[in-house]
């Protein structure tokens, strides 16, 4: 296995590779190492020491450089009255809150309160039985997915869903791809725009996945990636989009307690460069920990708006969730 | 309740098993490997000595390939034909994963062009066989567009099931269309200019010219291909193919890409019947059967659905085997049916199922991920050691 560089990262990684990697998310922590003495995933970006460096060459491309129209601390997005009926159930019922230019505002609520629905109507892939929702004062229904993407909506999946047959970076550029002009005859005859944007795509797609720590796969197979590489990965590519509004589904879903740490580390690190974060996570004391603001759904409706403080001793939250967040934890310990 | 942790680990390990079943290292692996490691230079001298080759095949006749009983120029050419169909079927049904079951539609206006335009039997105006390439390309294009258009909104089964009649519309509008003449059909039609001594280079009997346009042409539509594979195009059909909602949440434009690669795919079906009627000189509305369709299908499948290479190298087998073992001719349907469902079962990525490079300047990506794995691997072992 002495350096080949062809061997790495390509398609056929040999066996050794395969193993090490399968069960990489398994073994995050420095105790990883396996018989052969490859060190497991000793990647240093991943431990909770060495979080994304803000200086780094690659924070600065994936500095947030988009105009935008709001201010900071102004109203980036107003969901007026959202509103999402399947048949007779109401998932989410007369919602209304705002999302500050510069935030994370994180959305919580038990299971089935209507969290990813709310993602799903603002994203465009359910439409809303009514309500609206405004992106710096434009309203947004009737858009096509792709549109809404563009105008500055990004988000990932609550189960993961990336391209599995392709790479981490090319992923990646996919989500680049929405901000490219190419058009298929430019792509036919290589025209200088296409050769442009190709070559800005490799260099700005690999600082992306730098930027979240998961660049030394940039060549592996989305499916082959270990489950922590694969919730990064679709970090990286809905950043690729550049949006003002990054939207992320239980990011750290299935992740272990120093796994979360990092994790939300690197969504303040986005922050801080100037991108606006709606947050779905299960976790409590994560979500108090990272979030300027929380809005609490329950069964639909919206119960609480305010700063993690004031969620935390609001008694309708403590009834709605933080009451069953005991169970829960029980449950996924 | 089981802890989303387990969950997890269980269905990655699923998704290891799965990745590890489809890359059981075959006969195939260590010559892939080998062509990764080339330089660009060398893949392109290389290419070039197979092309030489390739052009060289029917003067060398080759004893064992040759085929008793029949003109191997002409299987050739027929072995072309259907590598070209292959080609832009995998289009279709490789890279944008849409099930187009009425391909031979496509295949059947591109030969109707070329004799409608050509033939001594049509009464349209003539125009050079040449100049009904492009125009065969235009019209199987915008057929393909209109056929697109309302079907595209359709999902898997529902878009195999409208494009299977629509091949059989195209064979039963052959047949009831008098202008079309049915039955009887086209004969004299046209071909490429050039003399040789005084005798024309192209004719119905001879098909070493033929073959070499056909392989022309199939050079220069890899190509092309090839620079819409690695371009944001070619990552649009397989960002669809892999999971169309992701895809047009991730800003990719689904409808319009497909719509393309439906146009692109008919196009090049169209180019290939334009040729074939050329190369054989007669059409009428015998030769579009669905069951040739299914031909179509079966090279794309059996070579590597969504590699080029993999998908000719398929087409231009599915065309051979019947020449070459006479006795299997009548029986290919069965034949290459059992050989499918057995691919299926064991290796459903296709004979040669390798993965298309989708970035124009991806090379340097892997000295790039290598150099960081390395540093990682520094970093490690000076903390090993501190
Ligand atoms: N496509 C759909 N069709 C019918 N019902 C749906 C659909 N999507 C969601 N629901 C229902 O809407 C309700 C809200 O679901 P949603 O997925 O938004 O919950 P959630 O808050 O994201 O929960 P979790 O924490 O489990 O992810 C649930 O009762 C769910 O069953
Ligand atoms: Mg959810």
């Amino acid at each position: 296995m002495a350096s080949h560089d062809n061997d790495i990262p390509g398609d056929e990684a040999p066996e050794q590779h395969e193993r090490t990697y399968s069960t990489g998310h398994l073994s995050l922590d420095k105790s990883g190492e396996d018989a052969s003495g490859t060190p497991a995933d000793g990647i240093p970006t991943d431990s909770p020491e060495a979080p994304p460096d803000l200086d780094s060459e690659a924070a600065q491309i994936v500095h947030q450089d988009r105009d935008i129209a709001v201010a900071v601390g102004d109203n980036l997005v107003e969901i007026r009255d959202l509103t999402v009926q399947f048949g007779g159930l109401t998932a989410l019922d007369a919602v209304t809150f705002d999302i500050r230019r510069g935030e994370i505002l994180g959305l919580i609520g038990p299971n089935g309160a209507g969290k990813t629905t709310c993602f799903n109507a603002m994203t465009g892939v359910y439409k809303p039985t009514s309500g609206t929702v405004t992106l710096e004062g434009k309203p947004l229904r009737g858009m096509k997915k792709h549109a809404i993407t563009r105008a500055g909506f990004a988000r990932t999946f609550q189960n993961i869903r990336l391209f599995g047959e392709m790479t981490a970076l090319e992923n990646v550029v996919v989500g680049l791809d929405a901000r490219h002009q190419t058009s298929v005859l430019g792509a036919l005859v290589r025209s200088p725009r296409h050769i442009r944007e190709e070559k800005t795509s490799i260099e700005h797609g690999m600082a992306l996945l730098e930027f979240v720590g998961i660049a030394d796969k940039a060549g592996e197979l989305a499916r082959n990636l270990p489950y922590g590489y694969q919730r990064r990965l679709e970090i990286a590519r809905a950043l690729a989009t550049e949006p003002k509004l990054l939207c992320l589904d239980e990011p750290a879903a299935g992740f272990n307690p120093a796994e979360k740490e990092e994790l939300m580390a690197l969504i303040r690190t986005i922050r801080d460069d100037g991108y606006t974060v709606l947050l779905i996570e299960h976790d409590m004391k994560l979500v108090m920990g990272v979030c300027d603001r929380i809005v609490v759904l329950e069964f639909g409706k919206k119960i609480a708006d305010d700063v993690p403080k004031a969620i935390r001793e609001n008694p309708a939250v403590i009834a709605a969730y933080l009451g069953v967040e005991e169970e829960d934890a029980d449950g996924a310990a | 309740m089981t802890s989303p942790i387990e969950d997890v680990a269980a269905s990655q390990a699923h998704a290891d098993e799965q990745a590890e079943e489809t890359r059981k290292p075959t006969r195939f692996a260590g010559l892939q490997r080998w062509w990764n490691g080339l330089a660009r230079p060398q893949q392109w001298l290389v290419l070039g000595l197979v092309a030489v080759l390739l052009y060289a095949l029917p003067l060398l006749n080759p004893p064992l390939l040759t085929t008793p009983g029949y003109d191997f120029p002409i299987v050739l050419c027929d072995m072309a034909r259907f590598a070209l169909v292959a080609l832009g079927l995998n289009v279709v049904v490789g890279q944008a994963g849409l099930l187009d079951l009425g391909y031979i539609g496509f295949f059947a206006v591109g030969s109707y062009v070329a004799a409608l335009w050509t033939s001594t039997d049509s009464t349209m105006v003539k125009i050079p066989y040449l100049a009904t390439l492009p125009l065969a390309m235009i019209v199987t294009g915008f057929v393909g567009v209109v056929l697109g258009l309302p079907t595209l909104r359709l999902r898997g089964d529902y878009l195999a099931i409208v494009t299977l009649g629509f091949g059989e519309i195209i064979r039963l509008l052959a047949t009831i269309i008098p202008a079309l003449k049915g039955n009887t059909g086209f004969q004299n039609i046209g071909s490429p200019p050039g003399a040789w001594n005084g005798k024309p280079v192209f004719t119905i009997t001879n098909g070493t010219p033929w073959f070499w346009l056909f392989l022309t042409v199939i050079i220069v539509v890899t190509l092309l291909l090839g620079n819409l594979e690695r371009s944001r195009v070619g990552r649009a059909w397989i960002a669809i193919r892999e999971d169309e909602d992701a895809a047009e949440v991730m800003g990719v434009p689904t409808f319009k890409f497909k719509l393309w690669a439906f146009t692109i795919g008919a196009a090049i079906g169209g180019l290939s019947g334009a040729l074939f009627a050329g190369q054989i000189g007669f059409v009428n509305n015998q030769k579009f059967d669905v069951a040739t369709s299914m031909l179509f299908i079966a090279a794309v499948v059996m070579g590597g659905a969504g590699n080029k290479f993999g998908a000719m190298i398929g087409g231009a087998i599915v065309a051979y085997l019947p020449y070459r073992f006479g006795f299997i001719a009548d029986k290919k349907y069965l034949i290459f049916g059992v050989v499918l469902v057995m691919l299926m079962i064991f290796r459903p990525q296709g004979l040669f199922g390798a993965r298309n490079h989708l970035l124009a300047y991806g090379r340097s990506i892997k000295r790039q991920a290598a150099r960081l794995r390395r540093d990682a691997r520094g970093d490690a072992a000076l903390k090993e050691g501190a």
